[in-house]
C-alpha cells in the first residue's frame, strides 16, 4: 500500500515529523479559538457591565488565591433548575473585564455569579470565618485569616496592568485607586466620586472596623458579583445568539 | 574540583532569586524567592558533596557500560515514585477534608490551595518526571545513541524539578493565576518555558544521531507531546504582570476568550501530557514486557496522526452550555466524539499486542499492569466521549461524574502505565536481574485496583446523584433539594472516594519497599507459585 509507504517521510525525519505534528495541532485551536475574537455576537450588548472597583479588584484577587474557583463556579447554564436556583443564566458580556475568567470547572459549593446582594455583608462574614456557625451541613473550609488588614500599596500597578491588557480603567479611576478603594470601606456618606467612577459597588465596612481588611475586599467582590447588569432593562432578543 | 560548573551556575542562582527576594514588591514574590534560594543553595551544596566516581555500586556501573547517560533516569525513577506518592496522598487529605471539614488548617492547608497542588503534583510532578524519565531512557534504547550532551540533560531533568518546587510552594503560598492545570504564576511560567525548549532541543538532536534508520513509534508520541505542550503552556500563560518584581499577573485575554483558551489548554494537557506522553511510554514498555512486536504498524500510523489532529478540538466540551458561542460547544462535542476511534485504535494496538503472549498475564504481574493500563484507557476513553455529548453534559457537569472520570484515567491508566515502567525499568538500570519480589507486585496490583474500583463507582454515584438532587422538581413545582442538602447526601460518598484513595497510596508504598529493595539488590525468598513462577 503507497499511503503507508509514504509516511517514511516522516519517520525519518525528525524535522518533517515535528513540523507535521505542529501542522496537525494547530488547525483545530485556529478555528475554535481566533473567530470568538472576531464574531461580533460573541458578546452580548448590554449595558452596566464596568471594570471593578479597586477594592472588588482586590477581592477577585484574594478569590484566585484561596483556590474558590475551585469548587465555586460562576456560570449559570440556561436551564429551567439552574435559573431558578441562581438567577438569569450567565451572558459572555458579564465576564468581559475578568482576567483571568472565573467560570469554573466544578460545583462542590453552589454557583456564585449571581450572589451579589443576596446575603448582607454581616452574613458573608461570619460566613467566611466559619460556614458552619450559617450554614450547618456546609463542607467549606473557614477563613478566619482574611481578618488581616489588606495590602493595597501597589494597587495602581495592578489597574494599569489590567489596562494593558484592555480593561477600560480611566485614567482618572487609576490616579485615584488608592483612594477609592480606602473610601469604599471607610466613608460613612456614600462618596460621589466613587459612586459615579463604580456604579453600585457595595459601600461600608463589612468588618465594622476602621481599617481595609481582606474580608471587606472579598466581600465587596461577592456582594458586586452577578448585580452589574440590570436584567429588568434587557430586551430577550438583544441577546440571544 | 568536581562540577564546579554547577555549583557556581547553581550558587549563581540563589544569589539571583536571593537579590530578587530582597527586591520583591509583595510579601508572597519575597517569600517564593526566599525559597527558591534555599532550594538553590540547598542543591549547590549536595553537588559540591556528591560522592566520588568509585563509590557507584558496581550494578550501576555494568548498568553503563551500554554508553547510554542514565543519570537523571535513575534519579527520575526515584522521584517519580516520590511524587507519585507525595501527590496521591495530598489527594487523600483533600479528600478528607470534603468528607470532614475540620480537617482544612488555613490558610495554608485549606482545600483551595491543596487541590491545585495534589491536581499539578499529580500531573506535572509525577506524570511529567514519568515521562521526561522514560522519554530519556526511550529515545536512546530506540536511537541506539546517547544523549546530545549530558549536562543540557541534567539542565532539562533538574530544571524541572525546581518548576516542581516553585509550583508546589506558590500554591500553598497562594501564588496561583486561578486557570486549572495552569497554576503557577508568570515567572514559574517562563522557567518551565525555558526547560521545555532545552527539552525538545535535547530530544530532537538525539534523534537526529540516531543510528536507526526509522524513529520508533514511540518517539513519535514523545514529540508530539513536547511539541503539543510548548505550544499549549505558552499561548495560555500570556499574562502581564503587575510588576516585573511582583507575584501577581492579569491573564492577556478575558472572559470567554480566556475560558476557550484555556479549555483549549486544560483538555489537551489532558490530551498530551496524559494521552500522547503515555501512549509512547506504552508503545515501548509494553512490547518490551510481552516480549511481542506492536500488533500493527498502520494502525499505528492511523491512530497516531488522527489523535493529535481531533484532540486539539475536543476543549471546548468543558464549556457546554456556558456563554460560549454555540457552534463552539458544538464544534467540541463532534470531535470529542470522534476522539472515541483513534482513541481505541491505542488501545487495540496496545492489547493485540499481546496476542500469543496473552499467558503472560497469569504468570507476570508487571504484565498486569501495563494491560490493565490499556484497558483503564479504553474505557475513560469511551465515557469521555459520552460524556462530551451536550445532554449528557447536562447531567455530569459541575458534579463528581468529572472527578471520576479523570481518576480512572489518571488512577488506572497514567499511574498503572507508569508503575508498570517502572517496574520493568529499575531493575534494569540498577544493573539487577529481577524485582525484589514479583509477589508484592502483585499485591500492589490488586489493593490499586480495589483503590480504583471504589474511587470511580463512589464519584459515579455522588455525581449522578447531585446531577439528578440539582434539577429535581417537588408535586408542587418548586426545587425539590436545596443546595446544601446535595451537599450533605455526598457525605457517605466522599468517605468511600477517599478510602478508595487511601488503598491506592498503600499500594504505591508497596511500590516504594519492593523498589527500594530492589535497589539493594535484595531478592526475597518466595515460593513459586503460578502466580509468580513463569516471570523467573
Amino acid at each position: 500500500m503507497s499511503i503507508f509507504k509514504q509516511h517514511k517521510v516522516f519517520e525519518t525525519n525528525v524535522f518533517f515529523l515535528a513540523v507535521g505534528i505542529l501542522l496537525c495541532i494547530i488547525v483545530g485551536g485556529l478555528v475554535e479559538v481566533v473567530p470568538l475574537f472576531s464574531i461580533e455576537s460573541t458578546i452580548e450588548k448590554v449595558q452596566g457591565v464596568r471594570p471593578y472597583s479597586p477594592l472588588e479588584l482586590a477581592g477577585r484577587n484574594i478569590y484566585i488565591r484561596e483556590g474558590c474557583y475551585n469548587c465555586h463556579s460562576q456560570m449559570i447554564r440556561p436551564f429551567k433548575d439552574e435559573v431558578e436556583r441562581y438567577g438569569h443564566y450567565s451572558l459572555a458580556a458579564e465576564s468581559m473585564y475578568d482576567h483571568p475568567f472565573q467560570w469554573g470547572s466544578k460545583r462542590t459549593g453552589p454557583d456564585l455569579a449571581r450572589v451579589g446582594g443576596k446575603f448582607t455583608n454581616e452574613w458573608q462574614v461570619r460566613h467566611l470565618i466559619n460556614p458552619r456557625d450559617v450554614v450547618p451541613g456546609s463542607i467549606m473550609p473557614g477563613y478566619p485569616h482574611l481578618k488581616r488588614s489588606l495590602d493595597y500599596g501597589d494597587i495602581e500597578a495592578h489597574l494599569k496592568a489590567l489596562s494593558v491588557v484592555g480593561v477600560p480603567y480611566t485614567a482618572e479611576q487609576i490616579t485615584n485607586a488608592k483612594k477609592d478603594m480606602a473610601e469604599q470601606v471607610l466613608s460613612e456618606a456614600p462618596d460621589a466620586a466613587i459612586a459615579k467612577r463604580y456604579p453600585k459597588a457595595r459601600m461600608g465596612s463589612a468588618m465594622g472596623t476602621d481599617k481595609v481588611t481582606e474580608m471587606d475586599a472579598l466581600v465587596a467582590y461577592l456582594q458586586i458579583l452577578g448585580t452589574m447588569v440590570d436584567f429588568t432593562k434587557v430586551n430577550p432578543e438583544a441577546i440571544r445568539r | 574540583m568536581r562540577n564546579s560548573g554547577w555549583i557556581i551556575t547553581l550558587a549563581a542562582g540563589a544569589l539571583f532569586t536571593l537579590v530578587l527576594s530582597g527586591l520583591g514588591q509583595d510579601a508572597l514574590f519575597r517569600i517564593h524567592m526566599g525559597i527558591i534560594t534555599v532550594a538553590l543553595g540547598l542543591a549547590a551544596v549536595v553537588v559540591m558533596r556528591r560522592p566520588d566516581e568509585a563509590r557507584i555500586p558496581a550494578g550501576v556501573v555494568e548498568a553503563d557500560k551500554a554508553g547510554y547517560f542514565d543519570a537523571p533516569i535513575r534519579a527520575g525513577s526515584i522521584l517519580t515514585v516520590f511524587w507519585g506518592v507525595v501527590g496521591m496522598l495530598v489527594g487523600v487529605v483533600i479528600a478528607l477534608q470534603l468528607a470532614w471539614p475540620d480537617l482544612n488548617f488555613g490558610p495554608y492547608l485549606n482545600f483551595g490551595r491543596l487541590r491545585p497542588l495534589h491536581t499539578s503534583a499529580v500531573v506535572f510532578a509525577f506524570g511529567g518526571t514519568a515521562l521526561i524519565t522514560t522519554s530519556f531512557y526511550v529515545v536512546q534504547r530506540t536511537s541506539r545513541a546517547r544523549l546530545i550532551n549530558d549536562n543540557l540533560a541534567r539542565f532539562v531533568f533538574w530544571g524541572y524539578q525546581l518548576f516542581i518546587l516553585m509550583a508546589a510552594t506558590g500554591y500553598v503560598l497562594g501564588s496561583t493565576q486561578g486557570r486549572e492545570y495552569a497554576e503557577p504564576e508568570w515567572y514559574t511560567d517562563i522557567w518551565l518555558t525555558i526547560v521545555w525548549v532545552a527539552y525538545l532541543v535535547l530530544f530532537m538532536g538525539t534523534i537526529i544521531k540516531r543510528k536507526e534508520p526509522h524513529i520508533y513509534v514511540a518517539n513519535w508520541f514523545y514529540l508530539a507531546f513536547i511539541v503539543t505542550i510548548a505550544l499549549l503552556h505558552v499561548v495560555n500563560n500570556l499574562a502581564f504582570p503587575a510588576s516585573l518584581l511582583g507575584s501577581k499577573s492579569y491573564s492577556l485575554f478575558s472572559g470567554v476568550q480566556d475560558a476557550l483558551t484555556q479549555w483549549w489548554y486544560g483538555h489537551n494537557a489532558v490530551g498530551f501530557f496524559l494521552t500522547a506522553g503515555f501512549l509512547g511510554m506504552m508503545y515501548y514498555y509494553l512490547p518490551k514486557q510481552a516480549e511481542r512486536p506492536v500488533y500493527s504498524y498502520r494502525l499505528s500510523i492511523i491512530h497516531f496522526w488522527a489523535l493529535i489532529f481531533l484532540y486539539i478540538w475536543a476543549g471546548p466540551h468543558h464549556l457546554h452550555y456556558t456563554a460560549l458561542p454555540d457552534w463552539a460547544q458544538t464544534l467540541g462535542a463532534t470531535f470529542s466524539v470522534m476522539l472515541w476511534m483513534p482513541s481505541w485504535g491505542g488501545m487495540i494496538n496496545g492489547l493485540m499486542t499481546l496476542s500469543g503472549a496473552w499467558d503472560k498475564l497469569r504468570t507476570d504481574p508487571v504484565m498486569r499492569f501495563l494491560v490493565s493500563s490499556v484497558a483503564f484507557y479504553g474505557m475513560s476513553t469511551f465515557e469521555g466521549p459520552m460524556m462530551s455529548i451536550k445532554a449528557v453534559n447536562s447531567l455530569s457537569h459541575y458534579t463528581d461524574w468529572t472527578i471520576g472520570h479523570v481518576h480512572s484515567g489518571a488512577l488506572g491508566w497514567v499511574a498503572f502505565v507508569s508503575f508498570g515502567a517502572l517496574y520493568y525499568l529499575v531493575p534494569k538500570l540498577w544493573g539487577r536481574k529481577e524485582l525484589y519480589s514479583l509477589r508484592l507486585v502483585g499485591v500492589h496490583f490488586w489493593v490499586a485496583t480495589i483503590g480504583i474500583v471504589l474511587y470511580i463507582t463512589s464519584m459515579w454515584i455522588s455525581g449522578i446523584m447531585q446531577g439528578l438532587m440539582w434539577r429535581a422538581y417537588d408535586t408542587l413545582g418548586f426545587l425539590q433539594y436545596s443546595f446544601i442538602e446535595t451537599v450533605e447526601a455526598m457525605h457517605p460518598y466522599y468517605v468511600i472516594r477517599a478510602l478508595g484513595g487511601l488503598l491506592f497510596v498503600v499500594g504505591s508504598l508497596i511500590m516504594v519497599y519492593n523498589i527500594y529493595k530492589t535497589i539493594k539488590g535484595d531478592v526475597a525468598e518466595e515460593a513459586l507459585t503460578p502466580a509468580t513462577s513463569g516471570a523467573r
